[in-house]
């Protein structure tokens, strides 16, 4: 706990001082064990910019300022990353513009990076731009003894999504979180087919860590917090020993135990979203176990808004949330209770506020 | 286009008070048409929400608030810190035109302003009134 607190104060502090050149963050090191046959390292995750072109060379300036920040920051992190993943809707609208001008701003990063598609970067021309120019839709490979595989958790209905008279109207539906007329989100039958063979490679002893941009549970319908077919796709996780999914799409933070399979979302370096329960007028079920942040501070542009680095010890996660405007907070799986829990924050004298 | 719609919603409430045959009676045609007037506010307010030419840059009030939550309007008038004084809920929505959308601040009365407090408080409907609660 200390070690992650003096690695995050100096991150913080060295992000102050980026402007005064030179950096020093060898003295922080991870005195992980190296133990058994998965050795220990760490990654990065950086999510739903958001990159909304305006006109011309015009881009809204908050949202390129909290991909800047986060990318300028990862690169400080020592022990350094193995890799980076780019957790989805790095666009607002999917343009190219919008795409290309993300990329320029992820190209500072000093790592390898691994994409994750968003339904801000799809629903315009199905994909088609970004497995041309950027990654594939899904994939899955192995690290370090760990089983990695990247979902696109974000396609629909055939007949919703070819209803559309053109590939703007149905992305600007489906771009409004709350909007009526959009459609819920899933990995379909024949990603699921794909998933199936894919994990029937591999042990059950491996660990497995799987990429979504939605959640691959079921939350809250009315925003899309919500993947249609989540339960099979837990069922083809199901029969490993550790199983870890991070999403994105939620921009807050979220965790959740479902029999094997730890969940945990990722911030948004654009914009915090309010809790479900902050709309009076439907149902949601954020997972119990989930101690929810603190209501953002609109005078503060980055409040509740964020990146994380992430431990992967013996095949456990711990996910650092490094929010520049607020207390970071870190969420560990706890093998004593086989559930992340958040330690730190859940013993404050001060308890979370969940109102306003 | 929004403003049209709303003074068009305007005249025909005044059309509706016109024909009324004494003041302490109303119908259900009465209720209904009120109620129609009111959800017809209410719709023109959501497309304000939704609306990109609102601010400057395109972005909109629905991007961060979903549904209109995390706006809280059963909590006005109420102390802004960073205000310094108690302000009534439109001075809020004008610093997040100003800010977020980068755009210019509407008048209390503006129809614009009028229509976004219809569809933000119809969205809390039900909520128990807290004034000054944060
Ligand atoms: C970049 C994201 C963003 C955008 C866009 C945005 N807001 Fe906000 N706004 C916030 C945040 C964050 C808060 C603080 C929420 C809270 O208090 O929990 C807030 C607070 C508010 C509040 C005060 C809420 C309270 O509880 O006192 C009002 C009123 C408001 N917004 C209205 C609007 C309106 C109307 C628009 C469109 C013109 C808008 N906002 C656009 C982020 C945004
Ligand atoms: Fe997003
Ligand atoms: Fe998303």
């Amino acid at each position: 706990m200390v070690k992650t607190l003096s690695r995050r104060s100096l991150i913080r502090g060295a992000s102050a001082l980026t402007a005064g050149g030179v950096l020093d963050l060898t003295l922080v090191n991870l005195a992980f064990g190296q133990g058994g046959a998965q050795p220990d390292f760490t990654f990065a995750y950086i999510s739903d910019s958001h990159i909304q072109h305006v006109k011309g060379t015009k881009f809204v300036r908050n949202w390129d300022r909290g991909l800047k920040r986060a990318v300028a920051e990862c690169n400080l992190l020592n022990p350094k990353p193995d890799f980076v993943v780019f957790g989805g809707d790095l666009a607002q609208l999917g343009k190219k513009e919008e795409l290309d001008h993300g990329l320029e701003l992820l190209s500072p990063l000093r790592y390898d990076v691994k994409y994750v598609l968003g339904e801000h970067d799809y629903y315009l021309d199905l994909g088609e731009y970004w497995a041309d120019k950027i990654s594939p839709h899904y994939y899955s490979w192995d690290h370090k003894g760990v089983h990695f595989i990247t979902l696109n958790s974000i396609v629909t209905h055939d007949e919703w999504t070819n209803k559309w008279s053109s590939g703007e109207e149905r992305m600007g539906v489906m771009a409004g979180l709350d909007d009526p007329r959009g459609s819920p989100f899933m990995v379909g039958a024949a990603q699921r087919q794909w998933l199936a063979n894919d994990l029937a490679k591999i042990p059950k002893s491996t660990p497995v860590v799987v990429f979504s941009h939605s959640p691959l549970q079921k939350i809250f319908k009315n925003w899309n917090f919500w993947t249609d077919d989540a339960e099979e796709v837990q069922a083809l996780l199901a029969p490993f020993d550790k199983v870890t999914v991070i999403y994105g799409h939620v921009h807050q933070i979220q965790y959740n135990q479902i029999g094997n399979i730890s969940f945990h979302s990722v911030m948004a370096t654009a914009w915090p979203w309010p809790y479900p329960e902050s709309y009076s007028q439907a149902e949601n079920y954020l997972p119990v176990i989930t101690v929810p942040m603190n209501r953002a501070d609109p005078f503060h542009e980055r409040d509740a808004t964020g990146w994380q680095f992430i431990d992967v010890q013996t095949g456990n996660l711990a996910i650092n949330y490094s929010l520049p405007d607020n207390s970071p907070r870190r969420v560990a799986f706890n093998p004593e209770t086989g559930m992340p829990e958040d330690s730190e924050f859940e013993t404050r004298s001060i308890p979370p506020q969940k109102h306003f | 286009m929004a403003k049209s719609k709303f003074a068009a919603v305007a005249a025909s409430i005044v059309g509706a008070w016109a024909f009324s045959a004494s003041a302490d009676e109303f119908t259900e045609e009465d209720l209904a048409l009120w109620q129609a007037e009111y959800m017809a506010a209410v719709d023109v307010g959501r497309g304000v929400f939704t609306d990109p030419a609102l601010g400057t840059n395109g972005v909109v009030c629905a991007q961060c608030h979903p549904n209109g939550s995390n706006i809280h309007p059963e909590t006005y008038p109420k102390f802004q810190k960073q205000l310094g004084q108690v302000v009534p809920l439109w001075v809020m929505i004008n610093w997040c035109i100003r800010n977020p959308l980068e755009g210019e601040e509407l008048a209390a009365d503006d129809p614009r302003m009028i229509a976004l407090l219809a569809y933000i408080t119809h969205e809390r409907r039900g909520v128990a009134l807290e004034p000054g609660k944060h």
